[in-house]
C-alpha cells in the first residue's frame, strides 16, 4: 500500500497561442499531417482548374458566341446574352417590367419580415398574405385594369421558379400544421383522414405527382372543366409538401412537454387558446429548423416541373444551350449548368445560414434558465 | 338546451367527424363518379387486361429477358428491375460516401473538417435535376464515340454510348469453387458465432479472426486453384461502330448513379455527425477510464449509441433516395416512371390503372424499407432497463 501522495500532475493547459492552435488543428499528429498534405493536395487539383476554368481563361467580354472560342473555359458571355430569358423565360418583354415590379415588392415585403427589428411583423405578414398573392396574379396574369393578359405557358425562367416556391412554401405551410394538428387530434375519424392523406403523398415521388396533375387531372373533373398546366402543377405541388411540413410540424408539437397541456387546460384554456397561445409558439420555434429544410427541398423541387413542359429557371437554360447557334462546344453547356448551380446554391444556402440565425436568436432566451 | 348539448365535448365531437366523414365521402364519391363518367365519355375500358397485351416498344437495360413482342406485364418488371438495381447501388455508395464524409466532418483535422463541410453545403443545396443533368449532359454525354473511346488498362472502355466492361464467363467447375466459398464463409460465421458465444459464458476470448478469413479467402482460392480457374473474361472488342461482347453500363444509369449517390451522401453525413455528436462526452469519458482502448470505445460505446441516432432518420433518406431515382425519367433511364408512367400510360391511355400500379409500387417500395430498417433499428436500439 502507498503510504505516500503522489506529486500533483501539471494543470491542464486551457489557453494556447493562435500557432499552437493551428498546429494542433493540422499537424497534431503524423496521421494528421498526412491528411493535411492530402487534404491540400485535393484541393489544389481542384480549385486550379476550377479557378482557371470559372474567372481566368474564362471568356467575360463579347456578344456572340463567336467570343467563346476556348473549348477549355468558361463562357459567361453566353449567360449575359440569355440573361433576360433566365430571368423572365417568354414573358413578353413590353410587359417585364410587371414582373419586375412584382420581384420588388416582394423583396422589399420579405426584407421587412426577416430583419429581426422591423416592428409590426403581424400586420407586413396579413399584407404579404392577402393583397400580396392577389396583386401578384393580377400583375402576371394581367387580363384586368388595362393590362394585357399573358398566357401562364409564357411565365418562365427565375420568375417562375420563385412563383412556384413562394406558392409551395406559403401554401403548404398552413395546410401542414392543419394536417399536424389532425394527426395529433382525439377524433378517430380526423386522425385517419390525417394519416391517410400524409402517408400517401409522402410514400410518392413528386414527379408521380406532376404526371398526375398532367395526365390524370382532367379525368377527375367534371367534363368541361379544364385547369391551367401551371395551376395544376401548384395544387400538386401544394398537396405533396403539405403532407412533409405536416410530418416536421408534429414532430414540433410532439417535443412540446405534455406538462405545458396539462397546466393550460388547468388554466382553463379551450383547444384553440390551448394551441394558439401555449403549444403552437413553442412547437413553431422547436420546428424551424425542419421547417426551414422543407423549404429548401421545394426550391429545389421546383425544377421537377420542366418535366410537365414548364419553364422554369433550369428549363430556360437547358433551352438556351440547345439553341443552335450556341452549340459551338461542350463549355457553353457546363458554363449553363454551373451558373444555374450557382444561383440554386446562393438561395438554397443563405435560407439555411438565415435559419441557423434564427435559431440561434430564439434558444438564446432559453440558455439560461 | 341545444347550448347546453353543444357544450357537451363527446357530442361536439362526434357532430364534427361526422360532418367531415360526410364531406370527405362526398368528395371522394363526386371524383369517382367524375372518373366514371369521363372514362365513358372518352371509350376507356378500365381494368388491367391491357397489361397482357404485346408493349411494341424496346427497353435499352433489361435484366430479364425482354423484346418488343414481350407484354406490358413484362415491361413493369423489367422497369422495375432497373428501379429497384438503381436504388440498392446508389443506397450501398451513398451509405458508404456519406459515412466517410460524416467522420471527415467530425476530424480534428482542420483542413479535413472543412473540406467535409464544403462538400456537404455544396451538394445538398444544388437540385439533384441539376446535378444529373451536369453528369448526364455535361459530363457523359461528350465523352468520345466507341471508336475512339477512353481505354482503362485495355479491358473497360469509356464512350459516349455506355461503359463497356469485361463479363465473367463461368466455366464447368465454378460451381465446385461456389459452393466450397459458401461453405467456407458459414463455416466462418459459425465460428465468429460460437467464439463470441463462448466469450460471453466463459469471459475467455478466443482469437478466431485469422482462421476465419483463412475460411472466407484461402479456401475458395485453393478451390479455385484446384479445379484449374475456371471463369474467363468476356473482354469487349471494337466491332464496326460499337463494341461486343462484355457487359455495358449505359451512361444514363452511370449518371444516376453518380447523381444519387453524391447528393444523399452530403444528407447522411450531416446525419452521422449529428448521431456521434449524441453521444454524451461523459460515456467516452467513463469507457476511458474504465481502462478501454480507443478502438474498443468506438466499437462498443460510441457506434451502437450513436446508430440509435443515425438509424431513424437514415431510413428517410433511404425512402428519399428510392423516390428520387424517379427523376430518372429526365434523362430517359428505363424506370418504372419513365416506362410505365411515361411510354405505358401513353400507349394504354389506362392513365387510372398505370398510375394506381405505378404509386402502389413506390408505396410498397416504401413499406419494405422501412420495415427493414424499423427491424435493424430494433436490433441496434440499446435495450433499457
Amino acid at each position: 500500500m502507498a503510504t505516500t501522495f503522489k506529486p500533483d500532475e501539471a494543470p491542464p493547459v486551457v489557453a494556447v497561442s493562435w500557432f499552437e492552435r493551428l498546429r494542433r488543428g493540422f499537424f497534431g499528429s503524423p496521421f494528421d499531417a498526412a491528411l493535411t498534405v492530402l487534404g491540400l493536395a485535393v484541393l489544389y487539383l481542384v480549385l486550379t482548374p476550377l479557378l482557371e476554368w470559372a474567372i481566368f481563361k474564362a471568356a467575360w467580354l463579347g456578344n456572340g458566341p463567336e467570343a467563346c472560342p476556348d473549348k477549355e473555359a468558361a463562357c459567361w458571355v453566353f449567360i449575359r446574352a440569355r440573361g433576360a430569358q433566365l430571368v423572365y423565360g417568354p414573358y413578353p418583354p413590353a410587359e417585364r417590367w410587371r414582373v419586375d415590379l412584382v420581384l420588388a415588392l416582394g423583396i422589399i415585403g420579405l426584407v421587412l419580415m426577416l430583419v429581426p427589428r422591423v416592428p409590426a411583423k403581424i400586420w407586413i405578414g396579413a399584407v404579404m398574405l392577402s393583397a400580396y398573392p392577389a396583386l401578384v396574379a393580377l400583375l402576371l396574369a394581367g387580363g384586368a385594369f388595362g393590362l394585357a393578359p399573358v398566357d401562364t405557358a409564357d411565365w418562365g425562367g427565375l420568375m417562375l421558379t420563385l412563383v412556384v416556391a413562394t406558392w409551395g412554401i406559403a401554401t403548404s405551410m398552413p395546410l401542414g400544421l392543419v394536417l399536424a394538428l389532425g394527426r395529433r387530434s382525439q377524433m378517430p375519424v380526423v386522425r385517419a383522414l390525417s394519416v391517410a392523406f400524409i402517408e400517401f403523398w409522402r410514400g410518392v415521388p413528386l414527379i408521380a405527382v406532376l404526371f398526375m396533375a398532367a395526365t390524370m387531372f382532367p379525368l377527375f373533373m367534371p367534363a368541361g372543366a379544364t385547369a391551367d398546366k401551371l395551376l395544376r402543377a401548384l395544387i400538386a405541388f401544394s398537396l405533396f409538401n403539405a403532407a412533409y411540413m405536416a410530418e416536421v410540424f408534429r414532430g414540433g408539437l410532439q417535443a412540446v412537454p405534455v406538462g405545458q397541456y396539462e397546466a393550460a387546460r388547468s388554466l382553463g384554456l379551450g383547444y384553440w387558446r390551448l394551441m394558439g397561445l401555449i403549444v403552437l409558439p413553442q412547437a413553431f420555434r422547436i420546428a424551424i429548423p425542419g421547417l426551414v429544410n422543407t423549404c429548401i427541398g421545394i426550391f429545389k423541387e421546383t425544377t421537377l416541373i420542366l418535366v410537365i413542359g414548364l419553364f422554369d429557371l433550369l428549363a430556360v437554360i437547358q433551352a438556351g444551350i440547345a439553341d443552335p447557334a450556341w452549340l459551338i462546344g461542350d463549355h457553353v453547356r457546363e458554363t449553363g449548368y454551373f451558373f444555374a448551380g450557382l444561383g440554386f446554391w446562393f438561395f438554397c444556402f443563405g435560407m439555411s445560414r438565415y435559419s441557423a440565425r434564427l435559431e440561434r436568436r430564439l434558444s438564446a432566451g432559453r440558455a439560461t434558465t | 338546451m341545444t347550448a347546453a348539448l353543444w357544450r357537451d365535448v363527446r357530442i361536439r365531437s362526434a357532430v364534427t367527424q361526422i360532418a367531415i366523414a360526410a364531406a370527405a365521402l362526398a368528395l371522394g364519391a363526386a371524383l369517382v363518379g367524375n372518373v366514371i363518367e369521363n372514362l365513358a365519355r372518352l371509350g376507356i375500358n378500365a381494368g388491367f387486361q391491357f397489361l397482357a397485351r404485346p408493349a411494341g416498344f424496346g427497353i435499352v437495360q433489361s435484366l430479364v429477358e425482354y423484346s418488343e413482342a414481350s407484354s406490358y406485364g413484362r415491361a413493369l418488371l423489367v422497369a422495375l428491375l432497373n428501379t429497384v438495381v438503381l436504388s440498392a447501388a446508389g443506397i450501398l455508395i451513398a451509405t458508404i460516401v456519406g459515412f466517410i464524409i460524416g467522420l471527415a466532418r467530425l476530424s480534428t483535422n482542420l483542413l479535413i473538417s472543412n473540406l467535409a463541410l464544403a462538400y456537404i453545403e455544396i451538394m445538398r443545396n444544388v437540385p439533384l435535376l441539376l446535378q444529373i443533368f451536369f453528369w448526364y449532359f455535361a459530363v457523359l454525354r461528350p465523352l468520345p464515340p466507341p471508336r475512339n473511346s477512353i481505354a482503362v488498362g485495355g479491358v473497360a472502355f469509356l464512350s459516349n454510348r455506355g461503359f463497356y466492361l469485361p463479363a465473367p464467363v463461368f466455366e464447368t467447375g465454378a460451381g465446385i469453387v461456389a459452393a466450397v466459398a459458401t461453405a467456407g464463409l458459414g463455416t466462418a460465421i459459425g465460428l465468429v458465432l460460437w467464439a463470441r458465444r463462448r466469450q460471453r459464458a466463459t469471459g475467455r476470448r478466443v482469437r478466431v479472426g485469422w482462421p476465419a478469413l483463412g475460411l472466407v479467402l484461402v479456401l475458395p482460392a485453393l478451390a479455385a486453384a484446384a479445379t484449374g480457374f475456371p471463369v474467363s473474361w468476356d473482354v469487349p472488342k471494337l466491332a464496326g461502330f460499337n463494341f461486343m461482347g462484355g457487359i455495358v453500363v449505359i451512361p444514363e444509369f452511370v449518371a444516376m448513379l453518380l447523381s444519387l449517390s453524391i447528393y444523399s451522401a452530403a444528407f447522411i453525413a450531416e446525419i452521422v455527425r449529428a448521431g456521434v455528436l449524441a453521444v454524451p462526452t461523459g460515456q467516452v469519458e467513463a469507457a476511458r477510464s474504465l481502462g478501454l482502448k480507443k478502438r474498443q470505445i468506438t466499437r462498443f460505446v460510441v457506434v451502437p449509441q450513436a446508430l440509435r441516432v443515425i438509424v431513424p432518420p437514415l431510413t428517410s433518406q433511404y425512402l428519399n433516395l428510392v423516390k428520387n431515382s424517379s427523376l430518372a425519367a429526365a434523362i430517359a433511364y428505363p424506370e418504372l416512371m419513365l416506362v410505365f408512367a411515361g411510354t405505358v400510360l401513353n400507349q394504354t391511355g389506362q392513365a387510372i390503372e398505370v398510375m394506381a400500379i405505378t404509386t402502389g409500387l413506390y408505396l410498397l417500395a416504401s413499406l419494405l424499407i422501412a420495415a427493414f430498417m424499423n427491424w435493424y433499428n430494433r436490433a441496434v436500439a440499446l435495450v433499457e432497463r
